[in-house]
């Protein structure tokens, strides 16, 4: 039998005609259609029981409620909470974008001490039995030599029972140097305590005002309580009312108020002075809540008579009476102040200028008016009894200098710190404990920060992030994220009572991290002596419980406590800090011809967590594109600069350079640049790291004489075409 | 027409005829031969062959008497197989489910043993091979079926209730997907309405129980987005 090509052909077509008569085409067609419609790498969540579990959200000050929708023990989505009295089921993208920070790969997974050089990113695992010996021997040790003073702590915040813990931790061990990150709260309870005459802040019942008068306060660009605010300018806009957003950039706030008045930078506080004296002078003017006004007027008519405010401000003088007597015939006006999101304190000038508009116009603890609220008070814990190690150590100044001499009123005056490290400080600083806060990203003059931390012996961490301020420690105890722990947190944001939120965990745990109330607590009690005494708690939990006694139950079942009735400070205010003179910017005019502003995005983060991939991707290709980072400029002055839209340009200012790209926008005024805040990181991932230009790279603190605190609203700069 | 193409033209004909002298009886014959050969081989490979290669087999973690549970703990499937209040459907019970009557061994079986051992004191869910599970691109709500149809779980699901060993799960390796959407029979017949499930298979029933959904625009019929969304 000989196999030739017709017998072979022949078998051939026998196959064939067998192949399509059995299943096997027909059924491979079928599977491969359903494999490529549903690639095995395709992600798809796992199927389980669905539940929400609400919680308090604390990636940033506005104290949202939200509702988390979990999978079986997975958390799947981040939505506002139906019925909350701040958000009413609403979220921003931050709230929203949560989710990447439970999960996402920037989280720290386990204790670890540094073992390469500082910053080179080298870590060892280490048990926290091991992690919490560490801390202990080198604080006991500190201590018993007499030199308590010489550790100090950083944290994002000092309300609620975490950073209380914290600063009760550093009382014990006798240490003064308790900061908190700056921002505008710095100045809001300033101006409080100097114009009210108590502790507490300023709240604003923005929701009942009939007229908005905004010194640049971002408020859809994440001021005061960020959900707040959107629903608050959406309900304006539904009112009809006035809302006038006094800023030198179009942001979105001007864009989305009625009328914007563009206004030289640095000059919000005159322009504010400028219109009180023409309520002053056309007696528009409502005196009640107002001491001291009679001694004051002659001077406030002479140095702010309209026509030099609107030399100083560039707000013409129609203008400025026209804003007067719109605010003062409004029935229920109110003024805001804090540039941007707060993000930088700002001067006792401007703030009270501000406050005393609103007095002026009668809205102090009205319905739609300012408010003066007193200082939570619901931690009530013992007195430290401090031995005498701690006693001595508590005796020595503070290294930021706050408390004492010219700024005894300043409670932490953070934006000095850099300098103290750096040898302008009363004595060396052994430790820096830091929670909650990245100061080596957010404080301004990055590079003096980061200078100062190199000559910081022992520098611990309790980030969850690998955040730049985490690359620079030598141990990371890492915290719990918000959705894996307890947590009282009390909302002022500008809200107008008194709210405590309730953080609880959402899902267990992820990784290897500890709670810091846990942390601090386990600490002092392997210390031994009084300071085991002043955390007499068994763990945070009972801590958290015992302190919110009768809120407990009513935080428990609905996530928020509300006081009922807000008993304010006092309803009259007492004149201040109009004598000081006006925060002028960094640089001499001839070498940096331009100005140079922040400013503040809800699609960038403000406090010390980054931006999550969601955000990044929402962020305009004019801000950031690819890893260029961008300024705005005016087309006229791009002119005389020589650059185009787009092209690449040197950004020189008295405390830096970088490379940045140029986007033109006529809502800018010729002479300035802005830029955004909160980018340039070099820290965590990729979809973070090496993106844009830290602003605080370029800028740096401009002390306001009459506080000690940060008021720089912009730095001088020069541009040249790259 | 030229001499030389004359010629060229005689002599192929010449050897055409030659060839075809000497096959005349066994050719034809062969040519068939070999046609069956191929035909068969590929029925071979196509009907037993191909479905042994395209599936492959895994063993459930451990043996699971469904006829007993069914027995011992009353109420039907939905003593185990239940609806949460949201009225989505649990589906394979949890661990959790599972402690509540298995803390300790009951009885005194092997894969009693392995439970309590390997999952119920570590903590630990059990890997279980789910054999009904349609593909990620499918919503199915059981509630509408079961609770909105009044269907028997047997409708689809057949006596599995009734069973006291766990058969072999069996996996498409193509897809991943577990043999019992296709159906044992691979070529697709089905004898009982459990046998399949594919998306014909919903459709038949959806129109033997006139269920026609009117939701697409178009075609005032069915929408793909009832079950694909």
């Amino acid at each position: 039998m000989k196999v030739d090509r017709r017998s072979f052909l022949s078998f051939v077509i026998g196959g064939a005609a067998g192949t399509a008569l059995s299943p096997l085409p027909w059924k491979l067609m079928d599977d491969s259609s359903i494999w490529s419609q549903m690639w095995p790498w395709t992600p798809v969540p796992p199927d389980g029981e669905v539940v929400y579990e609400d919680s308090t959200c604390s990636l940033c000050p506005g104290g949202c409620g939200i509702s988390v929708r979990k999978v079986d023990s997975r958390a799947v989505k981040i939505e506002g909470q139906p019925g909350h009295p701040i958000n009413d089921g609403s979220i921003c993208i931050l709230g929203l974008s949560g989710l990447q920070m439970l999960y996402g790969p920037t989280r720290i997974k386990s204790p670890m001490k540094r073992i390469g050089e500082r910053g080179e990113g080298k870590w060892q695992k280490i048990s926290w039995d091991e992690a919490i010996a560490t801390l202990t021997e080198k604080l006991t040790d500190i201590r018993d030599k007499g030199e308590a003073h010489t550790v100090a702590a950083i944290a994002g915040s000092d309300s609620g029972t975490v950073p209380a813990l914290l600063q009760r931790f550093m009382t014990a061990y006798g240490s003064p140097n308790f900061m908190r990150s700056p921002s505008q709260r710095d100045i809001d309870e300033f101006a409080v305590k100097a114009l009210f005459g108590g502790n507490g802040r300023t709240g604003f019942d923005v929701e009942n005002a009939d007229y908005i008068l905004s010194f640049g306060s971002g408020f859809v660009d994440g001021w005061g309580s960020p959900v707040r605010m959107f629903k608050a300018a959406s309900l304006w806009k539904e009112k009809n009312i006035t809302v006038v957003q006094v800023e030198p950039r179009l942001s979105n706030s001007a864009a989305k108020a009625t009328r914007w008045v563009p206004v030289n930078p640095g000059t919000e506080a005159d322009l504010a002075l400028g219109i009180a004296a023409v309520l002053v002078d056309g007696n528009m003017l409502n005196t009640r809540a107002l001491s001291g006004l009679g001694s004051w007027k002659g001077e406030l008519l002479s140095t702010y008579a309209t026509e030099s405010v609107s030399q100083t401000t560039g707000v013409s003088a129609e203008v400025i009476v026209d804003l007067a007597k719109g605010f003062a015939g409004a029935k229920r006006p109110l003024a805001l102040f804090g540039r941007g999101k707060g993000l930088v304190s700002g001067s006792l000038r401007e703030t009270a200028a501000v406050c005393i508009l609103n007095a002026l116009a009668g809205n102090i603890n009205q319905e739609g008016g300012m408010w003066a609220i007193p200082e939570a008070d619901y931690i009530q814990w013992p007195d430290v009894a401090t031995d005498n190690l701690a006693a001595a150590g508590l005796e020595q100044p503070r290294l930021d200098g706050a408390g004492a001499g010219k700024f005894v009123d300043a409670r932490y005056l953070t934006n000095r710190l850099a300098d103290s490290v750096n040898g302008g400080g009363p004595y060396p600083m052994q430790v820096l404990l830091v929670a909650g806060a990245n100061p080596c990203h957010d404080l301004p003059d990055t590079q003096g920060v980061k200078a100062a931390f190199a000559r910081i012996p022992l520098i611990v961490s309790f980030s969850s992030f690998q955040d730049e301020t985490a690359a620079m420690a030598d141990l990371l105890l890492p915290d719990h994220v918000y959705l894996e722990r307890y947590e009282d947190v009390p909302v002022g944001a500008g809200l107008a009572r008194q709210m405590i939120g309730l953080s609880k965990p959402v899902v267990s745990p992820q990784f290897n991290t500890r709670h810091l109330g846990e942390v601090l607590i386990l600490t002092a009690k392997a210390m031994g002596g009084s300071m085991a005494e002043a955390f007499p708690w068994g763990d945070y939990e009972t801590c958290l419980e015992e302190t919110l006694a009768e809120k407990w139950d009513t935080l428990m079942e609905t996530g928020v406590w509300v006081q009922a009735d807000t008993d304010p400070i006092a309803d009259r205010l007492q004149l201040a800090g109009m004598d000081a003179p006006a925060v002028q910017a960094e640089g001499d005019v001839n070498s940096f011809p331009l100005l140079l502003v922040p400013y503040d995005s809800i699609k960038l983060t403000s406090g010390y967590v980054g931006e999550a991939p969601f955000m990044i991707k929402a962020v305009s290709d004019t801000v950031i594109k690819g890893t260029d980072g961008f300024i705005e400029i005016n087309p006229r002055t791009a002119n005389a600069v020589g650059v185009r839209e787009g092209e690449r340009a040197r950004l020189t200012t008295p405390r830096g350079e970088a490379q940045v790209r140029v986007h033109l926008f006529e809502g800018i005024q010729p002479g300035v640049l802005a830029m955004a805040r909160g980018l340039g990181h070099t820290a965590y991932d990729g979809h973070l790291a090496g993106k844009g230009v830290n602003v605080n790279e370029l800028i740096g603190p401009v002390e306001d004489p009459s506080t000690g605190f940060d008021a720089a609203w912009g730095i001088r700069a020069k541009l040249v075409k790259a | 027409m030229s001499t030389l193409d004359e010629n060229a033209k005689a002599g192929m004909e010449d050897h055409a005829a030659h060839d075809s002298d000497a096959k005349e009886s066994g050719a034809g014959g062969f040519i068939i031969l070999f046609f069956i050969i191929g035909f068969a081989a590929s029925m071979v490979l196509g009907w037993v062959i191909f479905p042994k290669l395209l599936y492959s087999q895994k063993q459930q973690p451990l043996n699971f008497n469904h006829a007993m549970h069914v027995e011992e703990v009353g109420e039907g499937c939905e003593g185990c197989h239940y609806f949460r209040e949201d009225g989505s459907f649990s589906g394979i019970p949890k661990l959790a489910q599972c402690t509540e009557c298995h803390e300790e061994p009951m009885g005194d079986t092997e894969d009693e043993a392995i439970f309590v051992e390997q999952y119920v004191a570590k903590e630990r869910e059990v890997p279980w091979l789910s054999y009904s599970r349609q593909p990620d691109c499918v919503f199915f709500s059981h509630a509408a079926h079961v609770i909105g149809a009044n269907m028997d779980c047997v409708v689809c699901h057949g006596h599995i209730g009734e069973s006291e060993v766990s058969r072999p799960y069996e996996y498409n390796r193509v897809t991943g997907y577990s043999r019992d959407i296709w159906g044992k029979n691979i070529a697709g017949f089905k004898k009982n309405s459990w046998d399949r499930m594919k998306m014909d298979d919903c459709a038949e029933c959806h129109k033997e129980a006139g269920m026609i959904h009117t939701s697409s625009v178009q075609t005032e019929r069915d929408a793909c987005f009832v079950c694909h969304k």
